[in-house]
């Protein structure tokens, strides 16, 4: 069955999405990030979609769900690289990924990753809003 | 008896030499727009698919197949006048002085059986009034793919987006806001955040005349949708009575980042960057120097 | 209302999905469809084709290239026999779901296309009309 790999990266998971999902494969790919976030304890999730060119309400479910799963084990979630037409689409779909962190490309999901485990050793106030996890 | 399409296929020539002389007789005619050579191939072409359309023995039904040639032909004509910026009656005229030369010739070669001429300028007379509403569905359809074009070339004109820093971008929004002119607007922000890798996005509705609730919803889809891509939105550009309406509507704008000015906007936008903009004392510089 | 090109598809299992998602996108493009208006047709169209399969196991869908008062744009037609809805206001409502969902599927894919029709008789079926033009207006 097709897979989506899962790439290490010190503290961090990154899964770069290469072709449009169908719902099974998103679902195991799910599946797969949440074992592996408990496996290795990892810290952050980084999904990079930029080649993706459909993001409908499941596969936006799909990454909701990732980002609130993850959390609850105390892992931020990234998305990066939706394309301007995707973003579009979600929007006026009525979805705004609320839960989700987003980054224009993996260089700024790591960056941005990495002010998170930083606020988290040393907590100040930094103004990061979005901590309302949704509830499917 | 020789039928219709076979006195008019004999009488070709004639034909095509009164439409010519009827089209050159309008004094209307664009010898700017059009050299008469190309006046001249285009009534031929045109004269010889419609006689052989009705050497079929077909004088009425002109969305038949062997009309298909003729109505091509028509429609090419008449999209290519509407765009060179001809006006109705010179597009027109192209297939009603085409009527007039028909019958003319008709009328000459039946002097003698008046019953026949009648039933045979009946049948034209429908078949050109059909052909010329071909021609003028396909002028205003003409008329509005330039419209349409000029349209989306205004939403684009009048939406630029602007680097105002490295990261930031901004764009002044000009006149209404409605569904068609956000989408612009949405497309050309986000497609300048890819490109320039943008973190912030200033909205500036300073020049919005009025913001309602389904202004308002635009502006909101704006942000989520920077947002959904990883940048913030900031909006500038408030008034007094925008912020007045905002509140009486009772639309929420809470989870977005506001500002009165454009200036207060990228004062933000700085600090959001860990930029600092400072005044130099020219002064203390200068002690320092000597 | 002029058909130019027609086609149709079988949705039976999931994996029918990706290929007719990327013949809407071939029909898209063979009009000059821009991205944002295609991946808009699309989405939607997965959202339809989803609770197709979902809720119906499956059903047929027409794909038209159709012009229109010298407008051209993609018409989608989904067919299924399956239980059909019983309140159409209901499910047309945003966050209702019978099933395990976000409830955004109908209301959602109304939003993103110019034309909506949902047509549904209980025990027979439901037909969902979907009409997007080139310039998505």
């Amino acid at each position: 069955m097709e897979r989506i790999p899962i790439l290490k990266m010190g503290p961090f998971l990154l899964v770069t999405i290469q072709i449009d999902l169908y719902d099974r494969l998103a679902l195991t790919l799910e599946n797969d990030l949440i074992n592996m976030v408990s496996q290795t304890g990892a810290r952050g999730v980084l999904i990079d979609i930029s080649a993706v060119s459909i993001v409908d309400s499941f596969m936006g479910r799909i990454l909701g769900n990732i980002a609130s799963m993850s959390r609850i084990m105390d892992a931020e979630t990234v998305v990066v690289g939706m394309q301007p037409a995707v973003a579009i689409t979600l929007v006026e779909l009525g979805l705004t990924l609320q839960g989700v962190h987003t980054a224009l490309n993996v260089e700024k999901g790591m960056e941005l990753l990495n002010n998170k485990l930083g606020d988290n050793l040393e907590p100040d106030d930094e103004e990061e809003e979005d901590q309302d996890d949704r509830n499917d | 008896m020789n039928t219709t399409a076979q006195v008019l296929e004999k009488n070709k020539d004639r034909i095509l030499e009164k439409w010519m002389q009827n089209q050159m007789a309008d004094p209307s005619l664009r010898e700017d727009l059009m050299t008469n050579d190309e006046l001249q191939h285009q009534s031929k072409e045109m004269l010889d698919g419609l006689l052989r359309a009705i050497s079929k023995g077909n004088y009425d039904n002109i969305y038949e197949t062997e009309f298909e040639q003729v109505t091509d032909t028509l429609r090419d004509i008449s999209i290519t006048r509407a765009r060179q910026g001809f006006s109705p009656r010179e597009t027109g005229s192209f297939v009603l002085s085409l009527k007039q030369a028909l019958i003319e010739v008709l009328v000459e070669q039946r002097q003698n059986d008046t019953s026949t001429l009648y039933q045979e300028i009946m049948l034209l007379n429908t078949m050109l009034d059909n052909l010329s509403i071909v021609t003028f569905e396909t002028f205003i359809k003409g008329r509005e793919e330039v419209i349409l074009r000029q349209t989306d070339e205004i939403s684009e004109i009048s939406t630029p987006v602007i680097r105002v820093w490295d990261g930031i971008l901004a764009l002044p929004i000009i006149g209404t806001l409605d569904s068609a002119r956000t989408q612009i607007v949405m497309e050309n922000l986000l497609q300048e955040i890819v490109n320039t890798g943008s973190n912030i996005a200033i909205l500036d509705i300073s020049g919005v005349p009025a913001v309602d609730s389904l202004v308002a919803q635009h502006l909101i889809k704006t942000v989520s949708a920077t947002r959904l891509m990883g940048a913030e939105c900031i909006i500038s550009g408030i008034r007094a009575e925008i912020a007045q309406t905002i509140v009486h509507l009772g639309i929420d704008l809470s989870n977005i980042k506001t500002k009165a000015t454009l200036a207060s906007a990228l004062q933000l936008a700085f600090s959001m960057t860990n930029l600092e903009v400072r005044r130099i004392d020219r002064n203390k510089t200068n002690k320092l120097l000597r | 209302m002029i058909v130019m090109t027609k086609d149709t598809m079988d949705i039976v299992r999931e994996q029918d999905v990706v290929p007719f998602r990327n013949r809407v996108r071939e029909f898209g493009t063979r009009i000059g469809m821009s991205l944002v208006n295609q991946t808009k047709l699309i989405t939607a169209a997965s959202e339809l084709v989803r609770n197709m399969l979902k809720y119906a196991n499956g059903g047929k869908v027409i794909l038209e290239v159709i012009s229109h008062n010298a407008k051209t744009g993609i018409r989608l037609t989904f067919s299924d026999q399956g239980p059909g809805i019983p309140d159409i206001a209901q499910a047309m409502r945003d966050g209702f779901s019978t099933g395990r969902s976000l409830g955004l599927g109908l209301p959602g894919a109304k939003r993103l296309v110019n034309e909506f029709d949902l047509k549904s008789t209980p025990g027979e079926g439901t037909t969902v009309t979907v009409i997007h033009w080139k310039h998505g207006r």
